[in-house]
C-alpha cells in the first residue's frame, strides 16, 4: 500500500491516501468507507450529485472535519488534520467556491492577505509592496495569466479572479490544490482559461482534485475521476476509459457501480 | 522575459491622473479652495489672520476623531459614541486634576476611560455580534450619562495645580506659531495614513470592510482588529476631549452633543464609504475643513445660522451622489 501505479509502468508513492474513511454525523453516514490515492500531478475530478458525500470528503481532506473511523496518509506516513491551518501546513490548499477575495483590494493584496511580506525590525514591520507585487507578478506569470498585480479584484473577469485565488496556492508550497466548483458561474471563454490554470498547477507537479457538475470541464482536464453515491465511492476510473454517458450513469445510478 | 515582468509589476489599470480626477478627496478640496477663493473676495472677514486662526483650530477637533471615524467606517463599522466618549474623557481629566492631580495623571486617566469605553464597544460588536449602530448608540447614552455623574453634572473650570500647563496644552501655539490642535491634527493625520496605507492592520482594516467572511478565511484575525479599531475610534475622541479641554478652559456635561454626526459628516465627505473598504486619513481631514469653511463662510456673509445644517447636509447628499456617479461611469 502507499504505492499507486502510475504511467509507464512505473510506481509512485502516493501524496494522499485515504484508507477506509467514514463520517457520520449522528446517524447519519455521509461517506461510507472511501478508499482512494492521489498522485502527484494528477487532476481528479470528484463528482457527485448533491449530498453524495462529495463536500463532506473535501472538508475532510481540508481540515475541516475529523474522519469518524480510517486513516489518512500523506507521501505514506499517516496525518491527522484537526484544523484546516494544519492541513495547510501539511501542502493541502483550497479554494473555496466564492474564492474569498476582497474586491477593493489589488490583485497583489488577494495574494498575500493574511500572509502579507512585511520588512522593519522588531515589532516596528510595514508592508513590502515591492516584494509583493514582484512575488505575485511572478505567480501570474508562471500560471500565465494576464491578471496584473496592481488591478483591483472589482475590476476583474471571472478567469482573473481565479487566478487570484490559485496564486494564493503557489505562496507555500502546496502540493494538493482542492477546488469547488472553479468553473460554476462564470462564461465559456473564461472557463477555457481556469482550466488552463488547472493545467499549470498540473505540470508544476501538483494535485489537482477538481469538484465540478460539469462534465466537459472535467473531460477536458481531469486525468481520472471519482464518482461518489450515497456516501459511497461508486467509481475511480480513468477519463480515458470513461464517457461523459457512463460518469452520468454513475452519478444518477443508472448504473450500479463499475 | 524580465523585462515583461517588470511591466507587468508596474502596470496600472489608470493612470495617476485618472486616479486623481476620480477621487473624491481631490474634488471636495477644490471645493474647499474655490469657497475660500470666493470669501475672501466677498468678504474683508474671511482672509484675516484671526479668522484663518479660528477656521484651523476650530476644524482639528471634528478632524482628530474623523480619523478614527474613517478607521471604524472602512472596517464597514459605525460609532456613534464619540461625542459622548469626548465628553466623558474631558470631564474625567477635569475631575481627576480638579481633586488635585497632575496633568499627566488626568490624561493618562482620560486616555484610559476611552480606551476602555472603545473596547467595551469593540467587544460587543465583535464577539457578541451586536450591530455596531446599536451597541455605540447605547454607548452614546451610557457615555455622556456617567459624565453627568462624574461631575454631578457641573461645570468644571478649575484644574488644580497644573491649570496653567492644560491651558497651555489646548491654547498654546508651540511651534511657529501653528495652534497646538492643529499641529496635534497634522500628526495624528501622518499616523493615521501610515497606518492605512504601509501596515498589516491598515490593510486588514480594508480587507474586512472588503469582504469580511474572505479575510476570515484567509487567517485574518477579525475580532482582535474589530476590537482595536473601536478602540482607536474612542481614544481619537479622548484626545479630542483632551485638547478641547484646555482650549475652552472648562468642562460642561454637554460638549460634543451631536458631533458625532459632524465627524461621519466629515469622512464620508472625504470619501470614506459607509459600505467599508474605502477611506483615507487625508478625506477625513479635508471632509472636515468643507464642514467649517461651510459654517464660517454663512456667518461672516451674514445668512442666518440655521441655514448651517442645509447647507452642511447638501454638502454630504452631494459628496455620496458624486461618488455613485463616478462609479456608475467606472462600471459602464
Amino acid at each position: 500500500m502507499g504505492l499507486a501505479a502510475g504511467g509507464e509502468g512505473w510506481l509512485r508513492l502516493a501524496v494522499l491516501e485515504l484508507r477506509h474513511i467514514s463520517k457520520h454525523f449522528g446517524a447519519i453516514e455521509a461517506v461510507k468507507d472511501v478508499s482512494f490515492s492521489l498522485e502527484a500531478g494528477e487532476v481528479i475530478g470528484l463528482m457527485g450529485d448533491n449530498g453524495a458525500g462529495k463536500s463532506t470528503l473535501v472538508k475532510m481532506i481540508a481540515g475541516n472535519f475529523r474522519p469518524s473511523s480510517g486513516t489518512m496518509l500523506m507521501d505514506g506516513a499517516e496525518v491527522v488534520l484537526h484544523r484546516p491551518l494544519e492541513a495547510r501546513r501539511h501542502g493541502i490548499e483550497i479554494v473555496h467556491q466564492d474564492l474569498a477575495l476582497c474586491n477593493n483590494l489589488t490583485a497583489a493584496a488577494n495574494v498575500f492577505l493574511g500572509r502579507e511580506l512585511k520588512m522593519g525590525v522588531g515589532p516596528f514591520k510595514i508592508l513590502d509592496y515591492k516584494a509583493m507585487y514582484r512575488r505575485a507578478a511572478e505567480i501570474f506569470t508562471e500560471l500565465k495569466s494576464e491578471t496584473r498585480p496592481r488591478d483591483l479584484v472589482k475590476r476583474m473577469s471571472g478567469g482573473q479572479r481565479q487566478a487570484v485565488a490559485i496564486a494564493r496556492t503557489r505562496l507555500s508550497d502546496a502540493k494538493i490544490v482542492l477546488m469547488d466548483e472553479p468553473t460554476a458561474a462564470i462564461s465559456v471563454r473564461q472557463v477555457a482559461e481556469v482550466l488552463n490554470l488547472i493545467r499549470r498547477l498540473r505540470d508544476q507537479g501538483i494535485t489537482v482534485v477538481l469538484i465540478s457538475h460539469r462534465m466537459p470541464d472535467l473531460f477536458a482536464v481531469a486525468d481520472r475521476v471519482i464518482v461518489m453515491r450515497r456516501g459511497t465511492k461508486v467509481a475511480d476510473r480513468k477519463i480515458a476509459d470513461s464517457s461523459a454517458e457512463e460518469v452520468t450513469g454513475l452519478i444518477t445510478g443508472a448504473i450500479e457501480t463499475v | 522575459m524580465s523585462n515583461s515582468l517588470s511591466e507587468a509589476i508596474d502596470k496600472r489599470q489608470q493612470s495617476w491622473r485618472s486616479g486623481l480626477l476620480g477621487s473624491q478627496t481631490f474634488w471636495v478640496f477644490i471645493a474647499v479652495i474655490t469657497a475660500s477663493l470666493a470669501l475672501s473676495m466677498a468678504t474683508d472677514s474671511f482672509a484675516t489672520s484671526k479668522n484663518l486662526y479660528n477656521i484651523t483650530r476650530n476644524v482639528t477637533f471634528v478632524a482628530i476623531i474623523a480619523l478614527g471615524m474613517t478607521m471604524v467606517i472602512i472596517t464597514g463599522g459605525i460609532d456613534l459614541s464619540v461625542g459622548s466618549v469626548l465628553c466623558l474623557s474631558s470631564m474625567v481629566l477635569a475631575v481627576t486634576m480638579h481633586a488635585g492631580y497632575s496633568i499627566e495623571v488626568g490624561i493618562l486617566s482620560a486616555v484610559a476611560t476611552a480606551l476602555i469605553v472603545g473596547a467595551v464597544n469593540g467587544a460587543l460588536i465583535a464577539y457578541v455580534g451586536l450591530p455596531p449602530f446599536v451597541v455605540t448608540l447605547g454607548m452614546l447614552s451610557i457615555a455622556r450619562s456617567l459624565a453627568m455623574v462624574a461631575s454631578g453634572n457641573t461645570v468644571v473650570f478649575e484644574f488644580g495645580p497644573d491649570h496653567a500647563k492644560l491651558l497651555d496644552l489646548g491654547g498654546g501655539a508651540w511651534l511657529f506659531g501653528i495652534a497646538n490642535p492643529v499641529v496635534f491634527m497634522i500628526i495624528l493625520a501622518l499616523i493615521t495614513g501610515f497606518v492605512l496605507r504601509n501596515t498589516q492592520f491598515g490593510r486588514y482594516l480594508f480587507a474586512i470592510g472588503g469582504n469580511e467572511h474572505a479575510a476570515t478565511t484567509t487567517g485574518v484575525p477579525v475580532r482582535v482588529i474589530k476590537v482595536a479599531v473601536y478602540m482607536i475610534s474612542a481614544l481619537s475622541a479622548g484626545i479630542a476631549g483632551i485638547i478641547q479641554t484646555g482650549w475652552l478652559g472648562a468642562v460642561t456635561t454637554n460638549i460634543g452633543a451631536g458631533m458625532e454626526l459632524q465627524v461621519i459628516a466629515a469622512a464620508v465627505i472625504g470619501g470614506a464609504n459607509l459600505a467599508g473598504g474605502g477611506g483615507t486619513a487625508l478625506g477625513a481631514i479635508i471632509g472636515a475643513m468643507l464642514i467649517e469653511v461651510i459654517r464660517n463662510s454663512l456667518g461672516l456673509l451674514g445668512i442666518n445660522a440655521f441655514w448651517q445644517g442645509a447647507f452642511i447636509g447638501g454638502a454630504i447628499l452631494f459628496a455620496v451622489l458624486f461618488d455613485r456617479l463616478a462609479n456608475f461611469r467606472r462600471s459602464d
